[in-house]
């Protein structure tokens, strides 16, 4: 299979500042591949080599077959880049804004409307109005139109659904989804792990460094140990008594309940007891299967 | 070629859909020809004098009405204390103290010499040199006045003198409007080159709008063009509407070839842009560039030789001034305007000024980076 792209060994500081140390990876054509970490993780720096707005101080990247750093020009036409931050022209109107970025791509909105239909015919009722005064879903269609509009062999999407809210995201997927078709590589990055699921592969970024990259399935099926969760009524009283146990391994907090791993798998009944002695009374335990997140706090811990 | 014309017609919508901005382009110009032609004039009229007057006599009182009658000074004080006229000096009162000794009179009477006493306020020098050339002036018209009085009564043949008249070229009743206004309106072109595009460029940078241009094909002298053109065309549009201004309000002369200066202007807008986004390369926000840039056109301004004669500056600013933008257009405009001078006589200035155009635009798309 051809690689859409092919990172070996990539460096880059920023001062004393380890951006991203000895990142390699490589992603197929036609997948959709997301990158996930926490915020100061290095998605952001990654994805402007990418779209060779940085030259990394170190290693080899190549993207749809050309360097990042020789064959820039050429690859400039080929991509399709949504920045973290929202960059379209505020001041100017949707269609405004749709058509500058057909002309300076040397195309036209026509040329490549199939491609973008489905994605701004949602927007197309508002088209007279100014790109500023959008609410923030249609701002994120717009700006997926923007980058779709040339027709590029790769699309770059830097933290898509961030600050959008639950509906528009799983619509935003869904959109992405459609695009399939077209044959369109997507490398996406984001903070939230339940968006890992929608991608073909994913790559958990910490700390500039590639913890693991596999299908989302096979991320979870990683994680080595049993899983339960605890749930009490008294949440913060709940953790701090089940930190305190040494055999404990982990306890993280995640929406009402608490995962937890033990040290002696089959423990379980003896914690319960544990909780009894230590005032919780109405604490319930349950085996869990593991999901992303879990898997990279337990690789961040490994780390 | 359709991306330029794309990307400046892109530069124009978001120009003329920002309120402000389309209307203080207008507005600026008006304003700024409207307040600092008739105000910044070095004309000297009614400086305020004091005068003691220890003598009281008719020579005496003849002098003051003298002082009193010329456009230049006014008799605001007469009083008798030379420390009271100390003190009005000192409160800002008035800006020169004239004391006539007693005995002035008859000193003039018997044919000795008559004795005075100036104190001018100093503080800004060169009107104090221009008071004291004024004053001069009218003491010397008194003088030939005693003389005529008295050249009856002497008895001497006709006095042998030199006599100069002057004429005042390019500008005979020298017109301080006629001097400032030339200056006045390369003030208004240079503000518009160096501030909106380079804000402009840096504005860019701040919303991070110009990532998503970086990431396409659009070339980078392409971008750099298209920031320029749009305010050199603003610019020589505030050049022509300053020059109507200028013609109706205080109706100057213009003596040589508009499209000359227009040709002049140009280039130089070409220049000062060139410089503006040179800058704005360097500057990640815009109050950064505001800083570097005023810094800079302050320096252009004051230099160039609009409020003092340039022959009169130090050599190494001299020297500077061949890199100055501003002093070519400040020669060329007066030149043109005042004493009609054509392209040939100009060619120097316009040699330099597409010299420097030429550096300061290769710096600022060779300083422009796409990548980081």
């Amino acid at each position: 299979m051809v690689q859409a792209i092919e990172a070996t060994g990539i460096f880059k500081s920023f001062g004393s500042t380890k951006a991203l140390e000895d990142i390699s990876f490589s992603v197929n054509e036609s997948e959709i591949f997301g990158f996930i970490g926490p915020d100061g993780s290095g998605k952001t720096t990654l994805f402007r080599t990418i779209t060779t707005l940085l030259l990394p101080d170190k290693g080899r990247m190549k993207v749809l077959g050309m360097d990042v750093i020789k064959d820039y020009k050429e690859l400039r036409k080929n991509i399709g880049y949504m920045p973290g931050r929202f960059s379209l022209y505020q001041d100017l109107s949707v269609e405004e804004n749709l058509n500058f970025y057909a002309t300076v791509f040397g195309t036209t909105v026509e040329e490549n409307y199939d491609l973008i239909s489905d994605i701004y015919s949602h927007i197309e009722p508002f088209k007279k109005r100014l790109t500023g005064k959008l609410s923030g879903g249609m701002k994120q269609k717009l700006a997926l139109s923007c980058a779709l509009i040339h027709k590029p062999r790769l699309l770059v999407l830097d933290e898509p659904t961030t600050g959008v809210d639950a509906v528009s995201r799983s619509e935003f997927w869904d959109m992405l989804g459609k695009l399939r078709q077209y044959n369109i590589t997507i490398i996406v990055s984001t903070p939230y792990m339940d968006e890992a699921i929608r991608c073909d592969r994913v790559g958990l970024i910490q700390n500039g460094k590639i913890l693991s990259i596999d299908t989302p399935q096979k991320i979870k099926e990683g994680f080595s140990r049993k899983l339960f969760t605890v749930k009490a009524s008294e949440k913060y009283k709940l953790i701090l008594s089940l930190r305190k146990n040494p055999g404990i391994l982990t306890a993280y907090p995640f929406g009402d309940s608490i995962h937890v791993t033990l040290a002696d798998e089959s423990a379980d009944r003896t914690l319960l007891n544990y909780l009894k002695n230590d005032g919780i009374d109405d604490a319930v335990i349950q085996e869990a299967e593991a999901g992303i997140e879990d898997r990279f706090l337990e690789l961040m811990e490994i780390e | 070629m359709r991306t330029i014309f794309y990307l400046i017609r892109k530069e124009f919508l978001q120009i003329f859909r920002n309120k402000f901005i389309s209307k203080a382009i207008f507005a600026v110009p008006v304003l700024q020809m409207l307040i600092l032609v008739p105000a910044v004039t070095f004309e000297l009229k009614n400086v305020k004098i004091a005068i003691v007057d220890k003598d009281m006599t008719s020579e005496s009182r003849g002098l003051i009405s003298k002082l009193d009658g010329s456009t230049f000074f006014r008799v605001s004080y007469l009083i008798f204390s030379e420390n009271e006229a100390n003190n009005l000096l000192h409160r800002n009162k008035c800006s020169m103290v004239i004391q006539i000794p007693s005995g002035f009179g008859k000193d003039i009477g018997t044919g000795k010499q008559g004795k005075l006493l100036a104190t001018i306020d100093a503080v800004n020098a060169s009107s104090a040199e221009l008071s004291w050339a004024y004053l001069n002036g009218v003491i010397l018209d008194y003088n030939t006045d005693l003389i005529k009085q008295n050249i009856s009564t002497l008895p001497l043949g006709p006095v042998s003198r030199i006599e100069i008249n002057n004429r005042y070229w390019y500008n005979e009743l020298l017109n301080y409007k006629y001097y400032m206004l030339p200056g006045i309106l390369v003030i208004l072109v240079t503000a518009i080159g160096f501030l909106l595009a380079g804000l402009n460029m840096v504005r860019e940078k701040e919303i991070g709008t110009i990532e998503q241009i970086n990431v396409t094909p659009v070339r980078k002298y392409h971008f750099i063009i298209a920031k320029m053109v749009p305010f050199l065309l603003i610019g020589l549009i505030d050049l022509a509407l300053g020059l109507i201004i200028g013609k109706i309000a205080f109706d100057i002369p213009f003596e040589g070839s508009i499209l000359v200066m227009f040709l002049g202007s140009t280039i130089f807008l070409v220049a000062v842009l060139g410089l503006a986004l040179f800058i704005s390369t360097f500057s990640g926000t815009q109050q950064q560039y505001m800083f570097v840039a005023f810094f800079c056109m302050v320096i252009f301004i004051l230099m160039s030789g609009i409020f003092t004669p340039y022959e009169s500056m130090p050599m190494w600013a001299q020297d500077f001034n061949m890199i100055n933008p501003v002093a070519y257009l400040m020669r060329i405009n007066r030149m043109v305007m005042l004493k009609g001078s054509t392209i040939q006589d100009i060619s120097r200035e316009l040699y330099s000024l597409i010299l420097i155009a030429v550096v300061f635009t290769t710096l600022a798309v060779r300083r422009y980076r796409k990548t980081a």
